[in-house]
């Protein structure tokens, strides 16, 4: 091993070299700036989304004061989660008795009409049984017999935020929601979001399911948990899906699914109990809007509101309006698989160029989606794919082959800055500007709003930079 | 109210807040929370640094955050590796603002993540061979920098790695320090273990291993300063008016040659103690370099801080100390008469770590607000001791307070403003109660010297009074 101390000294100038970026793809176990948080995260998040749901983990404190803070500085909002605070004791004898207690001066304290347990790594290294302690727990009447408990095994050694959100929602089902039966099959839709961090898309879906006439629940829905009004008093359990609707999930009509690789195991287990479902991509942009629109259709039964297409009109009208500041640009893109087949789809319908992409939760299954979407359309042909790499590698690509801008969360702002684009923050976290998750990115709403920000963008640089005589007044 | 009914009311509010727990737990949360009371100080003292109470919602973090987040992190030209899952280092990467000058990627390093990203696989088989490649990794792609830290998450320590044997060996290979900090989050009771060991690893591997330098009469080091916002910065600058001269800051926007020539100075100046006492009493028992601790919020913490500072010098030092304070003074008093009508007599509630809930009290003072309830996150005994005898006749003291009781406490006593993080900001906003975040600054500062405190004014002043509170209620609700 040659000690390149000995050799190169680095510069600012290395770092933005084709021999950097040769160096820096050639890595394979060193991590630098990850696109993805863990799983207990994404747990949390699905927990918020139902009734009075209390979220417990089951691990060490600090990892709950991470995800609270996290949520918080995104949604600026508050977080309330507990945990049993297992320290080094527990991890002698086990968590045993910190569960127990904790979920005794949780629920004297929270009075939840759930709790949801997930694990963080240290209970899941000891290999914990939990759900022995959560009957213990019972048994000793620490909680009520009959207060239901999910239990999301969410290590973060494994998979992503993403899969902790699809874990604790199986976990829901499997707890709460009674069998199927033949003459209980209720007349709604259920609506699942996946991992989303805009209260906006998820508002702008009921919206849109009202106007449809379908009957639906969203599950989970904490749009009113992350997005909650002032009204001068703090509510702990502002809202969510209710608790009698979460428990008759499996008696749906049918169920839609709008995200894939956040409801892998979710999906599986609800299609396994015979519930028709149906997953599509997140509705991002017309085509991924218009299939929203089609399934929710198929399912009612009823044609599609003029108001639809009228709203649908608008948003093409936009689109045509605003193509000129959008074809032809060149875009980098990172965040969660869904997510990103929502943005490429959209840039595409735009003329937008996709260049790079980087997922660092990628699986084999979106890296086979997202391939096809680019193979589908003229647009799509100078992007590439980097599954599983990380921001530092995006930045290698940002200074050796240039884009117009980059797309993605707060995270990417310094990689913006070193090649000097624009970042417009699409996805999570966004802890530098205010109320983005506010606005919904999906639909035909949505739609409106993501040229606005792509467009405006641009157009402020070019306005920012450019010299008095070509500083006009029309753009 | 008078004194002695405040004081009664205030006994009520906890006996009543405490009430809702389980027998257990409210023996516990009772002996962390007193009423300061002149006439009967013995039950002053609170309980503190014990195990929090299972399944309450604790702001308190982990050792991991106190060495990673707190005091490595900051050191700008090591490469911090957060070794094991990919969650804690991405929670604890970009939100502690503390700034750093330098050529990011080149000799700062501070606002990057890395991590060893553990699998299940690394849990089965152990992490030693992955962490020994990312090392050999991380030199070639920054071969600038000066060492590496080891910063271990749970699972390392649970499956029996041997983290010390893969940097003993990697250090002699690569002929930097290569520094194993076992902060595993499990250790302890909250971040504060996660600074002892940070400090016990910086001695053990760092400290008194640099090149060395001549210590000149006036060279002081600032121990203990995260330079949230810039703090260090303004803190450095007074000083070096006063003749100073500041060469080592730990760990803001610190090099790890600071850390190496941390005893090669005349005096240490600690800020939070509560994270570095460690170190600076290593320094003094070892090298024999004295330290003093210092608060720069308001000024009238600060003058007496700089006079005592002064105090260890000679006359030089002390007479521009007294031209610098006399310089600054007459613009304080400009900045209190500014706020004053909008401030004074406003009350405040904090809830903070380190060592904050006493220091920050001056600067309140100062603008002539009071203080009615203060409380630490992970304090020790100690930190109550100095606390206490600052504290006015009534104050409500909680240690590790629980989501619940800090709600109900402000609930009932109605502070005109509350400061502590940002777990527990939205929920008084919500409240419909003026809150700034007392950990980052709510993203403003510097607070800090003469510089800090107009900032700090304004900042409560635009709390207090923004006009954003009055129109929460609809005219059409009852």
């Amino acid at each position: 091993m040659i000690n390149m101390k000995a050799t190169t000294k680095a510069t600012t100038a290395w770092l933005n070299s084709e021999e950097y970026k040769e160096k820096n793809f050639a890595r394979e176990k060193l991590v630098i700036n990850p696109a993805k948080a863990c799983q207990p995260l994404g747990a949390l998040l699905c927990a918020l989304g139902i009734e009075n749901c209390l979220p417990f983990t089951h691990g060490s404190q600090g990892c709950t004061a991470y995800f609270r803070s996290t949520l918080s500085r995104h949604f600026r909002e508050p977080v309330a989660a507990v945990s049993d605070s297992m320290t080094e004791d527990s991890a002698v004898f086990g968590g045993q008795t910190n569960l127990i207690e904790g979920v005794r001066n949780a629920y004297a304290l929270y009075k939840p009409d759930v709790i949801a347990v997930f694990t963080s790594c240290m209970a899941e290294v000891m290999g914990d049984d939990i759900n022995a302690y959560i009957g213990l727990a019972k048994h000793e009447g620490a909680i009520p017999e009959d207060l239901p408990v999910a239990l999301g095994n969410t290590p973060s050694f494994k998979g992503s935020h993403i899969t902790g959100y699809d874990t604790m929602l199986k976990a829901f089902l499997v707890a709460l929601a009674t069998e199927r039966q033949a003459e209980k099959i209720n007349d709604r839709l259920y609506v699942v979001p996946g991992f989303d961090t805009y209260p906006g898309n998820l508002r702008e879906y009921k919206r849109v399911l009202k106007i449809m006439k379908a009957p639906f629940t969203l599950l989970p829905d904490n749009s009113d948990v992350v997005d909650a009004p002032n009204l001068g008093t703090y509510e702990l359990y502002p809202g969510g899906t209710p608790l009698t609707e979460v428990k008759d999930a499996l008696n749906a009509k049918s169920f839609l699914f709008l995200q894939s690789y956040t409801t892998m195991t979710a999906s599986k287990y609800v299609d396994s109990k015979e519930v028709p479902t149906e997953t599509i991509p997140m509705p991002i942009g017309i085509k991924g809007m218009d299939q929203f629109i089609q399934s929710v259709a198929k399912f009612t039964g009823l044609d599609v509101p003029d108001e639809i297409t009228q709203e649908r009109g608008r948003a093409v009208d936009a689109m045509t309006d605003a193509h000129q500041y959008i074809h032809g640009k060149r875009f980098s893109l990172f965040g969660d698989p869904d997510l990103l087949m929502g943005l490429v789809s959209f840039l595409l319908e735009m003329g937008g160029l996709p260049v790079h992409i980087v997922c660092t939760n990628s699986t084999t299954p979106f890296k086979k989606a997202m391939e096809a979407l680019l193979a589908s359309s003229s647009y799509g042909q100078e992007a590439t794919l980097y599954p599983n790499k990380d921001l530092w590698h995006l930045r290698s690509l940002l200074v050796t082959e240039p884009v117009d801008m980059l797309i993605g969360d707060s995270h990417g702002k310094w990689a913006a800055r070193d090649a000097n684009i624009p970042l417009v923050r699409i996805g999570f976290p966004i802890t530098d500007r205010v109320n983005l998750h506010r606005s919904p990115i999906v639909g035909y709403t949505g739609v409106i709003n993501l040229i606005t920000m792509i467009a405006n963008t641009f157009l402020d640089d070019v306005d920012r930079n450019s010299p008095e005589a070509t500083f006009e007044m029309m753009r | 109210m008078s004194i002695k009914e405040t004081k009664e009311f205030r006994k009520q509010v906890v006996e009543d807040v405490l009430d809702i727990y389980p027998e257990k737990a409210k023996k516990n949360r009772t002996k962390h929370i007193a009423v300061k009371d002149d006439d009967n100080c013995a039950g002053c003292a609170v309980k503190s640094n014990a195990k929090t109470v299972p399944g309450v919602m604790t702001a308190r973090g982990c050792a991991y955050a106190g060495a990673k987040g707190v005091v490595w992190g900051p050191v700008k030209d090591i490469v911090h590796i957060s070794h094991g899952p990919v969650g804690c280092g991405f929670y604890s990467w970009g939100n502690r603002r503390n700034l750093a000058d330098g050529e990011i990627g080149v000799d700062n390093f501070v606002p990057f993540l890395f991590t060893s990203d553990f699998q299940e696989s690394d849990i089965i088989y152990g992490g030693d061979k992955k962490l020994e490649t990312i090392i050999r990794e991380v030199v070639d792609l920054f071969p600038n920098a000066k060492g590496v830290s080891v910063l271990s998450e749970c699972p390392v320590g649970l499956i029996g790695d041997d983290i010390e044997s893969v940097a003993r060996r990697m250090s002699k290979e690569f002929e930097i320090p290569v520094i194993p900090v076992r902060c595993e989050g499990f250790r302890g009771i909250s971040q504060s273990l996660g600074h002892h060991i940070a400090n016990d690893a910086i001695r053990d591997h760092l400290l008194g291993t640099g090149p060395g330098r001549e210590v000149g009469p006036y060279d002081i080091g600032i121990i203990g300063d995260y330079n949230i916002g810039g703090d260090a910065w303004v803190s450095k600058k007074l000083l070096e008016e006063c003749g100073l001269n500041v060469v080592n800051i730990w760990t803001g926007d610190s090099t790890m040659e600071m850390l190496q020539n941390g005893h090669l100075v005349k005096l240490n100046l600690i800020h939070c103690t509560r994270s570095m006492n460690y170190i600076v009493k290593h320094m003094e028992e070892t090298y024999g370099t004295p330290w003093l601790e210092f608060n720069f919020f308001g000024p009238t913490k600060i003058k007496e801080s700089l006079l005592k500072i002064a105090a260890e010098f000679d006359n030089t030092i002390m007479e521009k100390t007294l031209k610098v304070i006399e310089k600054y003074e007459g613009q304080m008093a400009k900045v209190i008469e500014s706020y004053k009508t909008r401030l004074a007599g406003k009350t405040v509630m904090l809830y903070i770590g380190g060592l904050r809930p006493r220091h920050m009290v001056g600067s309140y003072e100062d603008l002539g607000m009071e203080v009615i309830g203060t409380g630490y996150e992970f304090g020790h005994k100690e930190d109550y001791e100095v606390t206490i005898p600052d504290l006015k006749d009534g104050t409500l003291i909680y240690d590790d307070v629980t989501a619940y009781e800090l709600e109900e406490f402000v609930k009932k006593m109605k502070p005109d403003l509350v400061g502590s993080g940002i777990k527990e900001k939205y929920v008084f906003e919500k409240m419909g109660l003026p809150f700034r975040q007392m950990h980052s600054w709510d993203y403003s500062g510097p607070y800090q010297g003469y510089e800090g405190f107009p900032i700090f004014a304004k900042d409560m002043d635009m709390a207090i009074n923004s006009p954003t509170w009055k129109i929460i209620k609809a005219p059409w609700t009852k």
